[in-house]
């Protein structure tokens, strides 16, 4: 005869040890005839142990095993009742496949979501479009608080950053090229260097890149947890459209502050480069503005900033859109705010790419 | 071991406040072990904020408050863990973890709390999940993926995780369809007879209320302005108590009994 005599504590917190036990025994071979479980010596216990001690008893019984309790006290006799009622819990889970299988199957559905994020995006450019056109026609529809608030917050705001940033980068950039260009005895070509180099990429690349990881990450968080405590559903069921409340006036605000962002940029980056020139080569701001206005003509500018209103709506559209992918978990919300700005980055840099290509063709 | 009967939370001349907005002011309540209480109130009269303070999750502005026989406040971070343990609680509007599915919900407390097997886990999160009336598929689903009620159950089931001592309750059975409420009831009486469990329970179910509860608190104008039987409420010539239990929904639960 078989005889289980469980003392003590039979709570949660201990079972670890006693499951293990009570598993070994059911996975061995046992003599068949009676079992006996005897709870006498429990002092407490709770759901869990029952649910452990009737696995074992059922266990038991498929070997062929009579299993009988004994000393079972009536609480816990109705808790064993009211856990047998389960049954066997099924815990089975599919089995892993093989490496390689996955290997195919993840390189499979990254090829297909490219494809469908691709389609996904057009379309979500084209409702924006529309809902554009609506607003078009119908002016009031316009939110302009939001436009404004959205100007400030992704224009005024980041005007201390960008500032800095560009006024460095324009010091770096005057010091290696003066650095360089002096063995050729050619450092006043610096001015032109810095001028050039700033007015028609980097100024512009530097503020869309920091906007994108600050307003471009923003929108896709504050549309993203809208949509998760289903605000977007409650806008639609009220008969507001969330393009028109939500993604308009996100869109129109950096279309306007990234040229705005991207004009100082540029000033402060010819700053930071003047201040170099300064020091190094002794030459006078006056002389130094002089050689930028040689440097520079209308295109240099004119380049830099058309590209400007391309890229914000790149900026604002892939935040937009990331934030309004977001699922019901909060993990989703982190996920789409870093694809929304690894994406704008991108999408940013190739863009520009683009422009180059365009304005060489063109010869500007 | 505890006796049945002896105070298990304590709230001695409770004042809570959010700035000037004074939510508590001068509120005791005792809660015996064994006992299901009630607490029920107008909306707005402070039921959820009076669970945070006893959980810990919001400081009293004056007044105490023991649990176990004990200032849980006063206590070292670590062994503050130790007893936050032996309770468990379901939050108003189920507070899943939105990232877990339901049976990694269930198993964070023994995940945090004890050293099982992932065998084990599986088991007791399936037990669990059965008892509370989920399908079991519902197991590997996330939370986003659960309507209201069935997230409302899976809440319970985690709070039932650990086996408390103590189950704090915020509206268990809105949303619950009535079958379900029911059965909630049935679970919640069972448990207290199987287990000696104490149970807080905010509830605007007069259905549960009869059900369920051994005793009932009214909170109102700030403080708990009686605390008895369902017969007590019924005597009681308080005009909001008197709408409460002799509203027209209130004969129609209590005619069912
Ligand atoms: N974080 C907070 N900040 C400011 N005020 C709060 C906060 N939480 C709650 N309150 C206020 O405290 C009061 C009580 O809120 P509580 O959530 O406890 O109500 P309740 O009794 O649970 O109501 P219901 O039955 O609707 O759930 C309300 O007036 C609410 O405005
Ligand atoms: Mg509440």
């Amino acid at each position: 005869m078989l005889r289980i005599a469980a003392s003590g504590d039979w709570t949660i917190a201990h079972l670890s040890a006693a499951d293990g036990e009570l598993r070994s025994l059911t996975a061995g071979p046992v003599k068949a005839g009676r079992a006996v479980i005897d709870f006498s010596g429990i002092a407490r216990f709770d759901t869990s142990s029952a649910a452990v001690l009737e696995r074992t008893a059922r266990l038991l019984e498929e070997k062929g095993l009579r299993v009988e309790f004994e000393g079972v006290s009536e609480p816990q006799r109705r808790l064993l009742d009211k856990i047998d009622t389960y049954g066997t819990p099924d815990t089975s889970k599919a089995p892993p496949a093989p490496f390689y299988i996955e290997l195919v199957e993840r390189i499979g559905v990254t090829t297909r979501e490219i494809g469908e994020e691709a389609r996904g995006m057009l379309g979500f450019i084209g409702t924006v479009v529309s809902a554009i056109g609506r607003t078009a026609a119908n002016p009031r529809r316009f939110r302009l608080v939001p436009f404004v608030h959205h100007m400030e917050k992704s224009g005024f705001d980041a005007l201390p950053l960008v500032c800095l940033l560009t006024f460095l980068i324009g010091a770096v950039v005057a010091q290696q090229g003066a650095v360089q260009l002096r063995q050729f005895g050619a450092e006043v070509f610096t001015v032109n260097l810095i001028a050039i180099i700033f007015l028609r990429e980097v100024g512009l690349l530097l503020t869309a890149i920091i906007v994108a990881g600050r307003s471009g990450s923003a929108f896709t968080a504050e549309i993203g947890s809208m949509k998760m405590r289903e605000e977007i559903d409650a806008m639609r069921a009220l008969g507001l459209d969330p393009m028109e409340m939500l993604v308009i006036p996100r869109v129109a605000a950096l279309t306007v502050t990234l040229p705005l962002l991207t004009f100082i940029a540029d000033l402060m980056g010819l700053l930071g480069g003047g201040v170099v020139v300064f020091f190094m080569l002794d030459m006078s701001p006056g002389v130094y503005m002089s050689r930028v206005q040689e440097a520079v003509d209308f295109w240099t500018i004119a380049v830099g900033l058309i590209k400007a209103p391309f890229m914000a709506a790149v900026i604002a559209l892939v935040g937009c859109r990331a934030g309004l992918s977001v699922t019901g978990s909060a993990e989703s919300v982190g996920a789409m705010t870093t694809r929304s700005v690894v994406r704008s980055i991108f999408l940013v840099i190739i863009l520009d790419a683009l422009f180059a290509m365009f304005f060489t063709a063109v010869g500007i | 071991m505890a006796q049945k009967g002896e105070p298990i939370i304590e709230v001695e001349g409770l004042m809570t406040r959010f700035g000037d907005h004074v939510i508590h002011e001068d509120l005791d309540l005792t809660v015996n072990r064994g006992e299901v209480i009630g607490i029920v109130g107008g909306s707005g009269t402070g039921k959820s904020v009076l669970l945070r303070t006893i959980l810990g999750l919001k400081k009293p502005d004056a007044g105490r408050i023991r649990v176990f026989g004990i200032d849980l406040a006063e206590l070292p971070e670590e062994e503050r863990r130790l007893h936050e343990r032996r309770w468990g609680v379901l939050f108003q509007d189920g507070a899943l973890f939105s990232a877990l599915t339901i049976a990694e919900n269930i198993q964070v407390p023994y995940r945090e709390h004890l050293h099982l097997s992932q065998e084990l886990m599986d088991e007791l999160a399936a037990i669990k999940i059965a008892m509370v009336g989920l399908r079991p598929t519902a197991a590997s689903l996330y939370p986003s993926e659960l309507s209201g009620g069935m997230r409302k159950r899976a809440g319970l089931a985690r709070a039932l995780a650990l086996d408390p001592e103590i189950l704090f309750l915020d509206e268990p059975t809105a949303g619950l369809d009535p079958i379900g409420a029911a059965a909630f009831d049935d679970l919640i009486n069972e448990l207290k007879e199987a287990l000696g469990l104490t149970v807080f329970l905010v509830t605007h179910d007069l259905d549960t209320l009869h059900a369920t509860c051994d005793r009932i608190a009214v909170l109102a104008e700030k403080h708990v302005i009686l605390v008895g039987t369902i017969d007590d409420m019924l005597r009681s010539d308080h005009p909001w108590i008197h709408e409460y239990f002799h509203g027209p929904r209130a004969r129609a639960a209590l005619a069912g009994k």
